[in-house]
């Protein structure tokens, strides 16, 4: 079966929006960056099956920056893991759906994340216990710019491409904001394709994150296989808060901010064309 | 025999018997007494280099893959350098990883007061779902190992790496959640964990001769920690001494006294007074840290004071 990602991308975007404005706050910019990706790897590129979560030797994907949460249980209600009204139980006491992914409580979710930097370790573990298990299994992952700041990134790239893990491909949501500021003002992480390159890395450079065919050419690319034992990073240049301007107006003001859900169904208009 | 090549040789048969068991280390095969066992086992043994963060997190990776992972360091490079890892990746993520610590307090000696942990226990032990085990002997040890291997979540081992005078026959019988009395008596509990345990056993005489008929009473896994077992000794005779080889901020001491928050009885401390550690070896450090066996009657004398 296959799906039109661009309408995909309209629906996580606007269940983002919806369980976000029902709560009021939350990770929004970081949420509405990744859209295009989480539709490509799981509307299309990932060997999975929502009836089996655990399905054996299934690709898997760990969301590093676990404060996309959010993003990801839009996609996974989306392609049907669960049922879309439990979006908006989203940080609710009790709920299964927390703000930072946990593999734990959310079906469908392979990797507890929110402390940045180890959940990019946990994949490379993945990785490697695949290659060991020898079950050809894709392992993605999604890193932070922000993130890329961390120590134990790094020491995870040296040992992915030590280990010769050409069955990982990472991503990094390069749209350049983070909690403070924006990254280059805070801490500069650029130039990232060199830096993953010098780490030994296939590197693939993504003019437009946000556009669906790109990232689409650019999974592909990072399947037929780079050579060589190298894993992949896939750098998508993407813009924090995508689709809804106001919140793209923010800058770093939109990493953790207030929307309503009169916002919310606005900005869904907005998403769909409909104003 | 050293406590790692009983160790190692413990990890090679659970290896043998289970390919899913690998070990992970930090630049320290070596040390740990592991390193020949990475050309027996090319596929469960991984290096990673110095880089204890990563370990931790591959292993917790690896563990989500269905793999039981052990992974090794100096106790303060396996513990507190790796704090969130262990809590975060680990524990909070429910992975099955076995955490190893080698040279434990003062028995980092020459390498000083950087590699002197003496708040691991303490770091790990306010971390919700770790189990903290530390092994008296070698017998003890090799009892432990498959037990721990078997368990299903995180475990931390503090291994004394070197030998150790033995303390357990062959009639041992392991029960990792319930700890040893070793010797019963009426006029104190001396709670110990570690090394020390040979030597609160070898001052019994001392004790005899000074009117103190103690009860000695191993407790190697500090968490949980045996509560009926504590609580039941400290009632019975009256009087505590614990002895440790750790902060008594945060390790045995602590935790007895937290089993023991309701009960009134007097509890005196062997062990690191709050301080780090520094070069010597093991002989200085037990004397400049008030750790010796004249020290530990002379606790024991002041617990019994106490009643």
């Amino acid at each position: 079966m296959s799906y039109d990602l661009k309408e995909v991308c309209k629906d996580i975007r606007c269940d983002i929006l919806r369980c976000i404005g029902h709560l009021g706050v939350g990770h929004i910019g970081g949420c509405l960056s990744v859209v295009e990706l989480l539709a490509v790897l799981y509307f299309q590129e990932m060997n999975i099956d929502p009836k089996q979560p655990k399905m054996a030797g299934r690709d898997r994907f760990v969301c590093s920056k676990g404060h996309a949460g959010p993003a990801v249980y839009a996609a996974l209600a989306n392609r049907g893991y669960f049922d879309k009204a439990e979006l908006l139980t989203l940080n609710q006491s009790g709920t299964n759906l927390p703000s930072h992914c946990d593999m734990n409580r959310t079906v469908g979710i392979d990797m507890t994340a929110g402390s940045l930097g180890q959940g990019f370790s946990c994949a490379v573990g993945i990785a490697l216990g695949s290659k060991l298990e020898k079950d050809g299994a894709t392992v993605y992952a999604l890193v932070g710019d922000g993130e890329s700041q961390e120590g134990q990134i790094w020491e995870a790239a040296m040992f992915a491409a030590a280990k010769g893990l050409d069955n990982l491909i990472a991503f990094t949501d390069y749209n350049k904001f983070q909690i403070d500021d924006s990254v280059d003002k805070v801490n500069d992480v650029a130039p990232l394709a060199e830096k993953w390159a010098a780490f030994g890395w296939n590197v693939i450079d993504v003019e437009d994150g946000n556009d669906v065919e790109q990232v689409s050419e650019a999974v592909r690319h990072a399947k037929l296989g780079p050579g060589g034992g190298r894993p992949t990073m896939v750098i998508l240049n993407t813009v924090k808060g995508c689709g809804v301007q106001w919140i793209v107006d923010l800058g770093a003001g939109n990493h953790n901010c207030k929307v309503s859900e009169e916002q919310a169904k606005a900005a869904c208009r907005e998403i769909r064309g409909e104003d | 025999m050293e406590m790692r090549a009983v160790y190692a040789g413990c990890l090679a048969e659970l290896m043998e018997q289970d390919r899913r068991v690998c070990v992970l280390d930090a630049d320290l095969a070596k040390a740990s007494g592991t390193r020949k066992l990475y050309e027996r086992f090319p596929e469960q043994m991984f290096d990673c280099g110095v880089a204890e963060q990563n370990m931790a997190s591959i292993a917790a990776g690896l563990a989500s893959y269905g793999f039981r992972p052990w992974i090794e360091s100096f106790t303060p490079f396996a513990t507190r350098r790796i704090c969130d890892q262990i809590a975060i990746s680990i524990s909070y993520a429910g992975q099955n990883v076995k955490v190893v610590g080698t040279d434990p307090g003062i028995s980092a000696e020459l390498n000083g007061g950087t590699h002197m942990s003496m708040e691991d226990i303490g770091v790990l032990r306010s971390v919700p779902g770790v189990v903290i085990f530390e092994p008296v002997d070698e017998v003890q040890l090799r009892a432990a190992m498959p037990v721990l291997n078997a368990y299903e979540g995180c475990v931390y081992m503090r291994l004394f790496r070197k030998e150790l005078p033995t303390v357990f026959d062959e009639n041992y019988r392991f029960d990792l959640f319930k700890a040893d009395v070793l010797k019963e008596g009426r006029d104190l509990s001396i709670f110990v964990s570690g090394f020390l345990t040979r030597d609160v056993l070898d001052v019994q005489d001392e004790l005899r001769a000074a009117g103190i008929d103690a009860e000695v009473v191993n407790v190697h896994t500090i968490k949980p920690i045996d509560r009926e077992t504590v609580i039941a000794s400290a009632r019975k005779t009256g009087a505590v001494l614990t002895v440790e080889n750790h902060n008594v901020i945060g390790g045995l001491h602590s935790a007895v006294l937290e089993a023991l928050s309701e009960e009134k009885i007097p509890a005196v401390a062997v062990g690191v007074k709050d301080r780090f550690g520094e070069v010597g070896k093991m002989p200085y450090l037990r004397e400049i840290l008030g750790m010796t066996k004249a020290d530990i009657v002379s606790a024991a004398t002041k617990a019994v004071s106490l009643k």
